[in-house]
């Protein structure tokens, strides 16, 4: 058993690519879930709108980089009020069941034939993330500690990644600590009593679904950027799925949970992948219980049973308050 | 104490939902033949798919009968790498690539059969880019395209029937659910693996066993049941008793969704099977321009007799009634000394058991596979949310209308979008008719 190896790709895990993309959605739902209440399950739908924004921009209309940044959050905040016109005053798992259907409708249509040309069909789209690479300040080399080091196009992704992560939790910390912020909490807590006090609670719901939505379509940015691919089939409803579990891990209405959630998730996802292949290569585990093929499956039973246990017996997560979220339909 | 006794009982729960399903585990071990190709998943596993490997170019080639050509070879060719291969029986090819990149897939067109030959002969070779961990198709239609000759009259038809099957199937999963939503107040996500549970006890008893069909489909309703007791038992009437809310309770079924679908991919692998239908529920039959397996008629009439069964018993029976009672307004229900408890159970039980039974069916309507119930859940919200959430009979209806416009969507819209048609209805119809097409009007804002 190779115990090195095993440490330095889980700490890699922590603080890799996935663990932006998901925290970065998992911020997303946290304004929505954590903060606001509303249970929405397309996020993927925003990752995916955000990605395909970008990529389309730049391949098929041929705009420059930023257009294509402009282009993915100006369609997040389209997809929001599309989302939110018909949804966001009806019960919560109307709007849960709502979302989930046009995330795969959305996701149906791009990876459809018959608009092959525009977004590439069930191949999807390459070759738009050389401008973003070649803005990268970083000369050729590895950068990180020992072993758990990234070359520099990976670093050069991590970075900006880990820039927007914590802007974004900063942007969350200042709105949530405003009234605007009071008012979104109100609703999660009795949006009558907030309905009572003149507020438009359409209102402040439609602005909290666009802007986490737009948290979801920076993930987005972020994924395609460092696979320089989208695919349709990565935006299915498990990725939903699981920032939900993060997002529970972590701990909802928390600035940093999703962040944490996100690292933690990762960091065990990619510990109980190398630690099997280990066991099995080493002979600890014979191949006819698990086989090498098996591994994958049963860290995904392992994230199904995590989310169950979490929600029944610690719905706060790691650093929630159990005052603060109420998991619970009114 | 009470949440130690919680944990324990879990488990226990835990342990249950094996030990029912190791029968199909060995079921797996011993037909042996169809093992998970080495990256089964890689839609379904977002972020890990550049680890992936396992990349695959695969297909099948059937003639214009819509049966199998054997014998016809196949290169895949691309950047150093050359594998050439011949159809199975059933037509079928499988080529393992080195790597993701283009292939060029040719078929040599000496190697079809007397008669037959390609309807695009200018897309052969075919040309196919790979990615990582990707399994990708690549198909070579034979003969005239068959599209424009039958009539349109003939394809609504056919597709009205198609859709009228769908439709009934759809149906058994959607009074369940609904029962359960009615009842317990539950969106229950883990609704679409009770589905393919139920068919791969199904594929269990009839495939691996050798069973007749019909026997394999009553096991499956049977063992779903039971499975649905020690749901019930074992966590959801656990998680009512903690007062559980019902947004906790739905992410729960999430989870348990989750947890199910990985653990089919476990025992059952990532292929696709036919159920094994035997000469007579094989046999196509035609009632005019409409062609159907007998298996399908058979179907047909279960569905029908399944759900009159249920619709008398709610109607009729003193237990329906309860449910009835119970759906309406549990603690009124309660008052009046209905064990709400035990109403709740037996709904379990029936939900549970309509959706193995349903599995079965689409089981053979498309091939069994572990995400054969995720690939229908949102058709059965859409039929539920339809007919109006909690309403047995609404389903029924929205269920109808939900499979007639999947299958008939095929008449205007490409093949490949006709999920879209219906998951589009569900959305409009939140917005103008929130209460569904049977449903009270009532505050749901």
């Amino acid at each position: 058993m190779d115990w090195g190896n095993i440490l330095v790709n889980t700490l890699r895990a922590g603080i890799g690519v996935e663990a932006v993309v998901y925290a970065l959605a998992a911020i997303g739902l946290n304004v929505h879930f954590g903060y606001t209440g509303l249970l929405n399950f397309g996020q993927a739908a925003f990752l995916a709108v955000g990605a395909y924004g970008l990529a389309i921009s730049i391949t098929i209309a041929g705009l420059p980089f930023w257009f294509g940044i402009v282009a993915g959050l100006v369609g997040a905040v389209l997809l929001a009020l599309l989302l939110g016109i018909p949804t966001l005053r009806l019960r919560a798992d109307y709007l849960a069941i709502v979302t989930i259907a046009a995330a795969e409708i959305f996701r149906l249509v791009v990876r459809a034939n018959s608009v092959r040309e525009y977004t590439g069909g069930a191949n999807g789209i390459t070759g738009f993330a050389t401008d973003f690479y070649a803005l990268n300040p970083l000369p050729e080399g590895r950068y990180g500690i020992g072993s758990v080091s990234f070359d520099e196009r990976a670093s050069w992704i991590l970075l900006v990644g880990w820039i927007l992560v914590f802007l974004s939790c900063l942007v969350v910390y200042l709105l949530m600590r405003s009234p605007w912020g009071r008012v979104i909490k109100g609703i999660r807590e009795d949006e009558d009593a907030v309905r009572s006090l003149g507020k438009n609670v359409y209102g402040y719901k439609m602005q909290s679904l666009i802007l986490g939505g737009v948290f979801g379509a920076l993930a987005g940015f972020v994924f395609v950027l460092a696979r320089a691919a989208v695919q349709p089939d990565i935006y299915g409803t498990e990725l939903t799925f699981f920032a939900y579990t993060i997002l529970i891990l972590g701990g909802a209405a928390r600035v940093f949970g999703p962040v944490v959630g996100a690292s933690i998730f990762w960091m065990v996802l990619v510990f109980t992948d190398a630690f099997l292949r280990q066991a099995i290569s080493a002979g600890v585990i014979s191949p006819s219980i698990i086989s090498g093929t098996a591994v994958g499956q049963i860290r995904f039973m392992l994230v199904g049973l995590a989310l169950m246990l979490l929600v029944i017996f610690r719905p706060q997560g790691i650093f929630g308050d159990k005052r603060e979220l109420q998991l619970d339909v009114r | 104490m009470r949440t130690r006794a919680a944990q324990a009982l879990l488990l226990a729960f835990v342990t249950a939902v094996l030990a029912m399903l190791l029968p199909a585990a060995t079921a797996s071990a011993v037909t042996g033949g169809h093992e998970p190709p080495s990256s089964p998943l890689a839609a379904g596993l977002p972020g890990l798919v550049m680890q992936g490997g396992g990349e695959v170019v695969q297909g099948q080639v059937r003639g214009e009968d819509g049966e199998g050509v054997p014998e016809v070879t196949i290169t895949v060719e691309g950047d150093g790498f050359s594998e050439e291969t011949e159809t199975d029986d059933e037509g079928r090819w499988r080529v393992e690539l080195p790597g993701p990149g283009a292939y060029s897939v040719t078929l040599d067109e000496e190697s079809l059969p007397e008669g037959a030959s390609l309807r695009n002969p200018d897309r052969n070779p075919l040309e196919v880019q790979v990615s990582g961990g990707q399994q990708r198709a690549a198909l070579f239609p034979i003969g005239e395209s068959t599209r424009e000759t039958v009539g349109t009259v003939d394809r609504l038809l056919q597709t009205a029937a198609s859709g009228l099957r769908f439709g009934l199937v759809l149906a058994l999963a959607a009074v369940g659910l609904s029962l359960i939503f009615g009842t317990t107040g539950l969106t229950n996500f883990a609704h679409g693996e009770l589905l393919t549970l139920g068919a791969l006890i199904a594929f269990f008893f009839s495939s691996t066993l050798g069973w007749p069909l019909l026997v394999a489909a009553l096991m499956a309703l049977l063992l779903s049941g039971a499975f649905g007791y020690a749901l019930d038992l074992g966590l959801w009437s656990r998680l009512r008793k903690r007062g559980t809310g019902l947004i906790a309770m739905m992410i729960v079924s999430i989870g348990l969704a989750i947890f199910m679908r990985y653990f089919f991919l476990y025992i059952f692998g990532g292929g696709r099977q036919s159920l094994r239908t035997g000469d007579w529920l094989g046999q196509v039959v035609a009632f005019g321009p409409v062609r159907f397996r007998t298996l399908d008629l058979v179907s047909m009439v279960i569905c029908v007799v399944a759900i009159g069964a249920v619709a008398y018993a709610l109607l009729r029976t003193r237990l329906g009634k309860a449910t009835r009672a119970v759906s309406d307004n549990p603690a009124l229900a309660s008052a009046t000394g209905i064990d709400v408890e035990r109403v709740i159970r037996v709904v379990w039980v029936v939900g549970a058991a309509l959706a193995g039974l349903s599995g079965v069916m689409l089981g053979g309507i498309i091939q069994v596979n572990f995400a054969l119930g995720q690939q229908a859940l949102l058709l059965i919200f859409a039929a539920v949310t339809l007919g109006g959430l909690g309403t047995a009979f609404g389903s029924l209806v929205g269920a109808l209308i939900v499979g007639l416009l999947v299958e008939m969507s095929v008449l205007v819209l490409p093949a490949e979008l006709k999920y879209v048609a219906a998951l589009a209805i569900l959305i409009i119809v939140l917005l103008i008719r929130p209460q569904g097409i049977l449903g009270r009007r009532e505050r749901i804002g």
